[in-house]
């Protein structure tokens, strides 16, 4: 039977083979080489940043502009906004930085090995090596750290297995560097809604905040297309919704207030609106920004809360703040930035 | 006995001594009909070329499926709502278009045609995604057209499988496929692994989607080159072009309706690899990237023993494997219900779940391909699949909706009972206590006969 193939079939198959293997590599060199030329950054890379400021606050972003510093840590001053930004040596997908610790989600490893990382750095030890790292898979998607840098969040999408194509979903884990201990899943916690367990097999959270007392802490659950806003406590690893219809939640720095998403439309492309709402008095205020934002906002201070917002053409991200009781209108604070927080 | 007559491999399939007797009574039946074949057949080349076309394929999507959540959320900044909708293309698309266009296939006797329009749709839609950028309305075009591609490819493949393999070996024929199928989902993520490696991010999806296009290329070129359409059914003279109506018509002969129902009641009773992998993410407290493992762990089991069921499968019967593969199903749900936890529970459950999709998945088709006329077989291979879809469609909603009001212990301690009563139906519709070759031999009757021939039973129709 195998002698049954005609010359030509072999040789036109190889010779078509060749020239995909030629098309798929040559255009991967190409690709690699391309931004090569462009990477001569004016501005001075820093080798590490200091976690902790001594004079003004600045903002700690994780630069997203197009370009050969993609990616890497840079922090502005907010004493002087116009000065250039300082470029740090450690790339981040996604950080968040408080209290002297920073949590930096990223990719390392080489080539085959390669692996997302929750990495965790201190200005306790300078190096420019991580302190803890926690091997995950999925796709970054949120980071915090508590005010005082001993607890640190993150959430990552997992997509399913492939009998069934891709559904997205999430998973949260939180490390207290105190103890080391590990909570590689929030799903693991016993969820209450208005008072009654809550059980179903397509619990998701996401978009940790931490209070002061590093036990409380709010995040959001989602199952079946609805979102709660949860209060969680670390110590009998429990969760208790506050209130619907609210996700990524981020504290305010005086732990009376939360800024979150409200699902507000049908749209696909943008159903949410900022909120904020006052823990004491359940009230919650629509902010300025009527853009829908994607993303777990932070507090620049007690009265503004900043965002990454994309660009239009899907390029890159610039930072916008908006202040926090609903009047104003945003105002573009960093160009080319995403994941930013204070260091004070 | 047969063994003298050749094929002594036949003799070894060790029955229980009860069934001796029944066996007895078809043997002569049997050599009849084999007495020609002198040799055991090969897997025929076109089926070795229909599987390399799936390998090149799978790692072309594979590897997309990799990074395709990296590039939608953190690249693209798409929202959560946007990418679950676009999740809801895959599953719904496939579906609607499996059908149509396996009668188109049958009624046009183009097999391969309709197949390579499939492949080739697929390869198309990766160029779309850069195209596309970060438009919702865009990406979900690229999707569908990808999904649409799948959809139109598999009844017209497994199809050619069916036709080009002697009914002997079909079994054989398909765990081949299978297997190298499923080669390619596991190389798929380590290319694009190569990719993100030597490009950097910004442009490594790019170089991606490019790889991906000119892998799936390589696929459709085998296709064109090397696998032979069967387009002349097995001349049933003077029977009418097949329409859509004679496809469903199929339903009437009971042979296969009784396929179609075992087959879409098992269907009901099977427990998503979704939340097979939750309920042991609950056991054993696993870590995101143990838990990832564990799709690895089912699809390198599958991997190894596809041929080798297929093989048993020809050997001993193939209504029989697949009906015992759920023996390997049960004792998963067993299992995971029961007491013995740790790394042993992961590593036994997830080579029987590997066993299960063996002994099952290829096996079902290899058995139901023959009993369906030359000129209808791809239509009939739909049905039969999208039945299953169906079935499996109700399975996980019933599952998901029952997980809220039961301990995951119980829940699945339920499903093996339903999964018990389904096998006992199953049981009484299509007994699997037949001997294999009685079984191909009856085949064989009812795909040369006309629809008159009935019974699945070798003794009833003599």
């Amino acid at each position: 039977m195998s002698s049954g193939i005609e010359r030509w079939r072999i040789w036109v198959f190889a010779l078509g083979t060749l020239a995909l293997i030629g098309v798929a590599v040559g255009y991967a060199v190409y690709s690699a080489h391309k931004p090569a030329a462009a990477s001569s950054s004016a501005t001075a890379v820093a080798k590490t940043l200091p976690l902790t400021s001594a004079g003004a606050p600045r903002v700690l972003y994780v630069d997203a502009g197009i370009g050969p510093d993609q990616g890497r840590l840079a922090e502005e001053s907010q004493a002087d906004p116009g000065a250039s930004p300082t470029l740090g040596a450690i790339q981040c997908e996604r950080s968040y930085s408080a209290g002297g610790t920073l949590l930096c989600l990223r990719l390392a490893g080489a080539a085959l090995t390669t692996s997302l990382y929750a990495q965790v750095y201190t200005s306790a030890a300078p190096s420019a090596q991580p302190v803890h790292a926690v091997a995950l898979t999925g796709t970054p998607s949120r980071a915090r750290v508590s005010a005082d840098g001993k607890l640190v969040a993150w959430t990552v999408f997992v997509s399913g297995d492939s009998y069934n194509g891709p559904n997205f979903s999430t998973r949260t884990g939180i490390l207290d560097l105190r103890t080391g201990t590990l909570i590689d899943s929030l799903e693991s916690f016993d969820a209450y809604v208005d008072g009654q367990r809550y059980r179903a097999v397509d619990i998701n959270y996401w978009g940790v905040t931490f209070a002061a007392d590093d036990r409380t802490f709010y995040a959001t659950m989602g199952s079946k297309g609805h979102t709660w806003l949860m209060r969680g406590d670390l110590v009998i690893h429990q969760l208790n919704s506050v209130v619907e219809n609210a996700e990524c939640p981020s504290l305010s720095p005086d732990g009376t207030r939360v800024v979150f998403k409200k699902r507000v439309g049908t749209s696909i492309s943008a159903p949410w609106r900022f909120y904020v709402l006052d823990l004491a008095t359940g009230k919650e205020t629509a902010l300025a920004e009527t853009r829908s934002v994607d993303d777990q906002a932070a507090w620049l201070d007690d009265d503004t809360v900043m965002y990454a917002i994309p660009h239009t053409d899907g390029t890159g991200y610039d930072i916008w703040k908006v202040p926090a009781d609903g009047t104003g209108s945003p105002a573009l604070m960093i160009r080319d930035g995403s994941s930013p927080s204070v260091i004070d | 006995m047969y063994i003298s007559r050749g094929r002594g491999t036949v003799a070894t399939t060790g029955d229980g001594s009860d069934e001796t007797a029944d066996q007895g009574t078809h043997v002569a039946h049997v050599t009849a009909v084999n007495e020609d074949e002198s040799r055991p057949p090969r897997v025929p080349r076109n089926v070795y070329a229909l599987g390399a076309v799936s390998l090149f394929t799978d790692i072309s999507s594979e590897m997309i499926t990799a990074v395709l959540g990296y590039y939608l959320l953190i690249y693209l900044k798409v929202s959560t709502i946007a990418v679950g909708t676009l999740d809801g293309l895959y599953s719904a698309v496939p579906a609607l278009l499996a059908l149509s266009a396996a009668y188109l296939a049958d009624r046009y006797r183009r097999r391969k045609l309709l197949a390579g329009f499939g492949y080739g749709l697929s390869a198309v839609s990766k160029l779309g995604f850069p195209i596309a950028g970060a438009s919702v309305g865009g990406l979900g075009l690229v999707q569908g057209a990808d999904r649409l591609g799948k959809g139109m490819r598999t009844a017209p493949r497994d199809a050619m499988i069916s036709l080009s393999a002697p009914s002997a070996i079909q079994g054989r024929a398909f765990g081949v496929h299978r297997t190298m199928d499923t080669v390619g989902a596991f190389l798929g993520p380590g290319i694009a692994t190569v990719c993100f490696s030597i490009a950097v991010t910004a442009q490594a999806f790019k170089s991606i989607f490019v790889t991906s296009f000119c892998t799936a290329c390589i696929g459709l070129l085998i296709l064109v080159l090397f696998v032979t359409d069967q387009r002349g059914p097995a001349a049933e003279a003077g029977t009418a072009r097949p329409t859509l109506r004679s496809g469903l018509a199929l339903l009437r002969r009971r042979p296969f309706r009784r396929v179609c129902v075992a087959g879409t009641l098992l269907a009901v009773a099977w427990i998503s690899d979704t939340f097979v992998y939750l309920v042991l993410q609950q056991r054993l407290d696993l870590t995101a990237i143990q838990f990832a493992l564990l799709a690895v762990g089912t699809s390198g089991s599958y991997l190894l023993l596809a041929v080798p069921m297929g093989r048993l499968a020809d050997r001993i019967g193939r209504w029989r494997v697949f009906y015992g593969g759920h023996a390997a199903l049960l004792a998963v749900y067993l299992l995971l219900a029961g007491p013995v936890g740790g790394a042993l529970l992961a590593v036994v459950t997830l080579s029987l779940h590997g066993l299960y999709y063996a002994a099952t998945d290829g096996v079902l088709m290899a058995y139901a391909g023959p009993m369906l006329p030359a000129e209808l077989r791809t239509s009939g291979l739909a049905v039969l699949q999208s039945l299953r879809a169906l079935g499996a469609f109700c399975s996980s909603i019933i599952f998901g909706f029952a997980w809220a009001y039961l301990p995951a212990g119980d829940l699945v301690l339920y499903f093996a009972g339903g999964l018990v009563l389904m096998l006992a139906i199953a049981g009484v519709l299509i007994d699997p206590r037949r001997s294999a070759v009685v079984e191909s031999a009856v085949l064989e009757t009812t795909a040369v006969e006309s629809t008159a021939a009935q019974s699945p039973v070798a003794g009833e129709t003599r």
